[in-house]
């Protein structure tokens, strides 16, 4: 297969070719059907990939792999700055506080801590004052998730209008610690901004985060901190001034969180990334039209789900419940702050959503749609087991790819079975058939004596 | 001229009060226009508008035809159902009205915006119906509708 490689397509999910087996788990479970078994390895085509880390939670062979930065990185910078995804507390017994977990990144080198639950809560205020603007679709998709903004961008582009164009929770905590770094007498580029993440998906976004004061520098997994602090938490203070954030931006890290941080209204929180996609369907076709806000995310449980966490998210889930109620007050931003923020333009979303055009099948839609005729052809020769033994997904997807000279039909094991059984008893009815120089009775003897041969023919060897 | 030619034609059945697959006909349209490469506003109304008219014939009818045939220039469904036919098409079109069953209602269906749904979303909408015999719908969406924005490669 050949892959269409853009510089804009930054990938965090790799595959250890090693590893992989080239059996079909993955390309069965990818969501938008990214992943072909070609030579006997996955290839994942980055045109269509999502970063939603389905290959990596499914691989019996732990092939798929997400590249992150290593703890080193942050030697790089002068004033270095961690920030701590939401779905981080939870992966510890709720029992240690928060402050603690701080405390624990701080000794791990970092300069400062600057909590994405804070960016939340901050962005939570911002969404209520966008929900209540006029003339908006809704319902308004949350924009949060990374890889549920790439699956709306690739599998349901009318819907781009409708996901919130504002910065993600931790857009809007990596610029606004960025800024404080600065107001400290830190040059920007002296300062590194780490995100401790949860999930591939927001190794994406970082690495495609801007050039300006929103800079990302680097991901480090939530599982490799975490294995870093285990051991010494008992050596950690309890309070950290640094700890900001209540119950408000802490419980972002669970699928619901997002809207029990808004006013009243009618929300749909869902999660898992097929769920997902079955309710986009929904919305696709004008249901939820009386829903205000649609909360998306692609992990199952939401980010405590992501595949770089450590603890089992419906366990994350009951911690989660836990510090919301631990940490009941939401300290407002002074007017002074807001101001300051806004000036800064730290909720403008830097990438516009752009609609992909990679389900097309041809530029010309009538070329296209005799395209799709052929595949509507070819799919009634194949057997519709999606099997994947094809190394394609599904019997259309294999109908699909034939159409994009990807592959042939006759990668279909029961087609190829198929043309062989035609072909010999092709084969069978020629070798019958008697040349004219031969005694007929004579060749028609041959062909038959064939099964034992031997007993009538061919005894001067014996 | 071949520009009359329908490009696409698909035809498929609908079974009254089967809600369990309500929705796939218009969902399969919508890959269909989605990997024909028309513009995203363009699918989206005529989605919204192929799925309230799929509901319709699932919520009141016995059952029914969905036939979808794209031209050049216009995307044409047909729907046929065999019901019990709309009394009042006037009424039927009021925003709010109508004469789904509260069963249905309770599962978020038939709260009165079909027709007017369809009518806004469509570039000319016909309804042709006789109460106890069942109702023809015909909708045209033409490709290059200013309302859609993007320019359809041609």
């Amino acid at each position: 297969m050949v892959l269409k490689l853009r510089n804009d397509f930054f990938h965090s999910v790799l595959l250890d070719e090693e590893k992989c087996k080239g059996c079909t788990h993955c390309i069965r479970r990818c969501p938008t059907e990214a992943i072909r078994v070609k030579g006997g390895k996955a290839r994942i085509d980055e045109e269509r990939c999502i970063d939603c880390g389905e290959c990596i939670r499914t691989c019996p062979n732990h092939a798929k792999y997400a590249q992150t930065d290593p703890l080193d990185a942050i030697q790089r910078f002068k004033y270095s700055i961690a920030l701590p995804a939401p779905a981080f507390y939870p992966q510890f017994p709720p029992s240690i506080s928060i402050g603690k977990l701080i405390n624990g990144l701080l000794s791990l080198g970092f300069h400062e801590v600057f909590e994405v639950a804070r960016g939340a809560e901050i962005l939570a205020e911002e969404i209520k004052k966008y929900l209540l603007s006029k003339d908006i679709p809704k319902p308004v998709i949350s924009s949060a998730c990374p890889a549920v903004v790439r699956m709306v961008e690739e599998k349901f582009p009318s819907l781009t209008g409708t996901l919130l164009p504002l910065d993600t929770p931790l857009g809007i905590a990596a610029h606004t610690a960025r800024l404080r770094a600065m107001k400290k007498g830190y040059h920007s580029e002296e300062v590194g901004v780490f995100f401790i993440t949860p999930c591939p998906a927001k190794v994406t976004e970082v690495r495609q985060s801007s050039d300006d004061k929103g800079r990302i520098d680097g991901a480090i997994s939530i599982s490799q901190v975490y294995s870093r602090i285990i051991n010494i938490l008992d050596e950690l203070d309890e309070q950290s001034s640094l700890q900001l954030a209540s119950w408000k931006g802490i419980g972002w890290a669970r699928s619901g969180g997002e809207q029990e941080s808004l006013n009243e209204g009618e929300y749909v929180a869902v999660d898992g990334i097929h769920n997902v996609m079955s309710v986009f369907e929904k919305i696709e076709m004008g249901e939820l039209s009386g829903v205000l806000y649609c909360e998306a995310q692609a992990c199952v449980g939401g980010c405590i789900g992501g595949v770089l966490g450590v603890q089992n998210p419906f366990l994350s889930k009951v911690n989660v419940q836990q510090l919301v109620k631990k940490y009941p007050a939401y300290r407002e931003l002074e007017d002074r702050e807001w101001k300051e923020l806004v000036r800064e333009r730290v909720f403008l979303r830097r990438h516009p959503f752009v609609a992909s055009d990679v389900l097309k099948l041809d530029t010309d839609y009538r070329k296209a749609l005799e395209k799709y005729q052929t595949i509507e052809n070819i799919l009634e020769n194949l057997p519709g087991l999606d099997c994947g033994a094809c190394g394609s997904p599904t019997c259309r997807a294999l109908a699909e790819d034939v159409v994009r000279e990807k592959a042939q039909e006759i990668d279909c094991p029961f087609l190829l079975r198929e043309k062989m059984l035609g072909l010999s008893r092709e084969i069978f009815d020629l070798a019958s058939k008697v040349p004219q120089t031969m005694n007929e009775e004579r060749g028609m003897q041959k062909i038959e004596s064939n099964p034992d041969r031997g007993t009538s023919e061919g005894k001067s060897g014996g | 001229m071949a520009d009359r030619d329908p490009l696409y034609e698909v035809s498929r059945e609908i079974v009254g009060a089967d809600f369990q697959s309500s929705g796939d006909i218009s969902g399969e349209l919508k890959k269909i226009l989605l990997q024909a490469g028309f513009p995203p506003p363009f699918i989206r109304r005529i989605v919204i508008a192929a799925y309230e008219a799929e509901m319709n014939v699932v919520i009141h009818a016995f059952k029914g035809t969905f036939t979808t045939v794209i031209y050049h220039d216009k995307v044409h469904i047909n729907i046929n159902d065999e019901g019990p036919g709309i009394p009042d098409l006037e009424l039927a079109f009021q925003e709010g009205y109508s004469t789904a069953p509260p069963h249905v209602r309770e599962l978020g269906f038939g709260a009165g915006y079909g027709l007017s749904n369809m009518r806004k979303c469509s570039d000319a909408l016909e309804i042709d119906s006789r109460v106890g015999v069942g109702t023809r719908v015909s909708m045209d969406f033409l490709v290059n509708s200013q309302r859609d924005g993007a320019e359809v490669e041609k």
